[in-house]
């Protein structure tokens, strides 16, 4: 997979996809599956921040806990580093766990409420026997204060902290094995705005300190932009849409991805308004038996007869831009008649099936022409 | 303009604790007119809720103690026996709350749980009741609502519980509609959904929103007034438009500064309100805010008075700094650190 600066990749996907089996009857005989992640490939460089968006259900904590092999995947290639990892033992991963870590979207569940924060965050140096019990100690107490709490800390249990500072403890966690990745799922949407902005910050710095790798897992495409290089955009467990974040809040591609950026709450009275806002009709549909073609056609205002019938490539627009969609938006006649399906496109798409047509050159947030 | 239909007083709420006297909600006054959406902001802890929920009677009990007034069409609700406020409650107030998955009742069918709201304030049989039921579903929006009413809520996705709850809470033709974060736990599609519902609804019935969120963008185009608290005071109130473009109150700016937009250029950094909400049991001297405004001087030893400092009537504010000096100082604060200075 191309990455657009050369740099080698950190971990790359090929492919991958998530079922989960439903199953049924007194033989517990599969009857039917959950198409969670479904044939999604991408890779992100060392040091970049990928913001992974979408709605709930759209397979995006599936798909970041598949990466870090909470959840085997049911098909496709992992690569850490150029070593595939879809298929590594519990044993053979454990070296890998100290590489790659993960912060968790609920700061009131995902900490141990019986458990002291010192043992919370030295827990995973123990379990990799690292350092003396003294040394760890120090160790805990320097990444208490590196997230912004104090060392005294220590000894405390996490329902003495507020939800900030217990989202803190869990990124001192994550921190602890100095690890190259790091998947934060939802890190912030637990928190109250003002909260989130310093953890946002918090995140920036730890990234420039320790020259770490993000997947930023979200619904909210204002935070995504804020922290993302480049972002991912799925729905029904299908990749969309990649572009570059900037660029993707220009030029979205994909009318799911205008849809989600006209949705963001904008904190000015007459901008907001005044702006078209296009409010998605219903929920997103179940993904055991999803819908044919564009899974997102029920729900797009452009949809037609070849949107039903035929799967879109993921079609590669230039500047790194990818989308997968018949009839994409701001796409002028060159780009269109130059774009190529994508290597990532997955199998199950018509790769010929390259869009013909551009539906239209709206700017959803701003309602003028894009520059 | 029409006679309030609210009017809050110098409204105060304080609990008895183990830890000593929680200073909830001290000295809070608005007052709500019909057609009106009131939103009111703030950090978790800075009493918007324990605000709300007095007003439905939620907070009555051993440890609480109440100050001030509300008063609803003529009755002062802090007066009246909890068997009269019955009457008000899901009557002539409706709320909606924050967490739509713990809000319905999982062992009942939503149908039963509108229906139940219905036959508990108004006498009408159990087809009446459902027939009702179907066409509120109907109304915010749920498809096939004859099918659907018989569902559990389990079989509902989290958006369309949210609605459900908004049915069960409009079921009685509430005066005043109290949404308490109704769409926190929701994705921002389903956010934009539920507040575009809510203002449609509002017109429908004729009712007044009183809407709490700890995010001013939500409250940005449906709001006609924003109210702001900070440890269970006012710190600033006034038209949205003033609010926004006119900010006062330096907390206002780091809340405006805390929200990443998509409507301006990404900044190096977003601007964040130092430190955490102080205790409402020792509160700091003076304003509130001291300890974490930037730009606290002398003066804020002293606790400034809620009023208005502004040329616009109506636009208050507790904030003892200069209004030129805010008008020059504010931007920093509300477009965090621009990419050009980093």
């Amino acid at each position: 997979m191309s990455s657009p600066n050369g740099s080698a990749p950190l971990i790359e996907l090929r492919h991958v996809k998530k079922y989960f089996p439903i199953r049924k009857g007194v033989l517990q005989r599969e009857v039917a599956r959950v198409h969670a992640v479904d044939d999604v490939s991408f890779a992100v460089r060392e040091g970049e921040t990928l913001g992974l968006v979408g709605e709930s259900g759209c397979g995006k904590s599936t798909l970041g806990r598949t990466i870090v092999r909470l959840l085997e995947p049911t098909d496709g290639q992992i690569l850490f580093r150029g070593r595939q990892i879809e298929d590594l033992g519990p044993r053979q991963l454990r070296p890998l766990r100290r590489e790659m870590q993960m912060v968790f979207q609920d700061p009131y569940a995902s900490l141990n409420p019986r458990k002291r924060v010192g043992t919370i965050v030295g827990d995973p140096l123990k379990i990799h026997k690292i350092g003396d019990a003294k040394q760890r100690k120090a160790q805990v107490e320097e990444l208490l204060e590196t997230v912004g709490l104090s060392p005294e800390h220590y000894n405390r249990f996490p329902h003495e902290f507020s939800g900030g500072q217990r989202q803190r403890i869990g990124i001192a966690r994550a921190l602890a094995l100095r690890p190259k990745l790091i998947v934060a799922d939802e890190p912030v949407s637990a928190l109250d705005v003002s909260i989130q902005s310093q953890m946002l910050n918090l995140l920036e710095d730890l990234q420039n300190e320790f020259q770490l790798t993000y997947i930023f897992i979200a619904h909210d495409l204002g935070v995504v932009r804020h922290v993302s290089d480049r972002i991912a955009v799925m729905y029904l467990g299908k990749l969309v849409e990649l572009s570059p974040a900037e660029e993707l809040y220009q030029r979205p591609i994909m009318p799911y991805t205008e849809a989600l950026l006209s949705a963001v709450p904008i904190p000015d009275p007459d901008l907001a308004r005044r702006r078209k806002r296009i409010v998605l009709e219903g929920d997103v549909p179940s993904p055991i038996n999803p819908p044919s073609g564009c899974r997102f056609h029920p729900r797009c205002r452009y949809a037609t007869e070849v949107c039903r019938e035929v799967e879109p490539p993921l079609t590669d627009y230039g500047n790194a831009h990818l989308a997968a969609c018949h009839h994409p938006l701001n796409v002028d006649a060159a780009t269109l008649a130059a774009a190529t399906a994508s290597p990532q496109t997955p199998r199950a798409a018509d790769e010929d099936a390259l869009p013909q047509d551009s539906a239209g050159a709206a700017d959803p947030v701003r309602g003028d022409t894009p520059g | 303009m029409a006679e309030p239909l609210l009017e809050v007083e110098d409204l105060s709420v304080h609990f008895a604790t183990e830890d000593g006297l929680v200073r909830a909600v001290d000295g809070v006054s608005f007052d709500l007119k019909r057609g009106e959406v009131l939103g009111i902001v703030g950090e978790s802890g800075s009493g918007k809720s324990v605000t709300a929920m007095t007003i439905m009677g939620l907070t009555r009990g051993v440890n609480a103690r109440f100050g001030g007034s509300v008063r609803y069409a003529g009755k002062d609700l802090l007066q009246i026996s909890d068997t009269e406020m019955q009457d008000y409650r899901g009557n002539e107030i409706g709320m909606i709350f924050q967490d739509p998955m713990t809000s319905l009742n999982p062992v009942y069918r939503v149908g039963e749980q509108i229906s139940e709201a219905i036959r508990a304030h108004e006498k009408v049989d159990k087809r009446g009741a459902r027939r009702r039921s179907v066409e509120l579903l109907k109304q915010v929006g749920i498809p096939n609502p004859e099918s659907r009413v018989d569902d559990f809520p389990h079989q509902f996705s989290g958006g369309m519980r949210q609605r459900a709850m908004i049915a069960m809470a409009l079921s009685c033709n509430p005066a005043i509609l109290i949404a308490d974060e109704p769409t926190t736990a929701l994705d921002v599609t389903i956010q934009a959904q539920i507040i575009e519902l809510i203002g449609r609804l509002k017109d429908d019935f004729d009712s007044a929103v009183i809407m709490i969120t700890h995010d001013l963008g939500v409250v940005a185009d449906i709001a006609d007034d924003i109210m702001v608290m900070y440890a269970g005071r006012v710190v600033e109130r006034g038209a949205t438009r003033d609010v926004f473009y006119d900010p006062q109150m330096p907390y206002t700016w780091g809340l405006l500064g805390s929200i990443p937009r998509l409507d301006r250029p990404r900044p190096e950094r977003l601007y964040s309100i130092k430190g955490t909400p102080p205790s409402l049991i020792n509160a700091p001297r003076g304003c509130k805010f001291r300890p974490r405004c930037p730009h606290a001087f002398e003066k804020c030893q002293e606790e400034p008075r809620l009023e208005q400092r502004v040329e616009t009537p109506g636009h208050l504010d507790r904030c003892w700094l200069d209004v030129d000096f805010k008008r020059e100082h504010r931007g920093a604060m509300i477009a965090g650190e621009s990419t050009e200075a980093a």
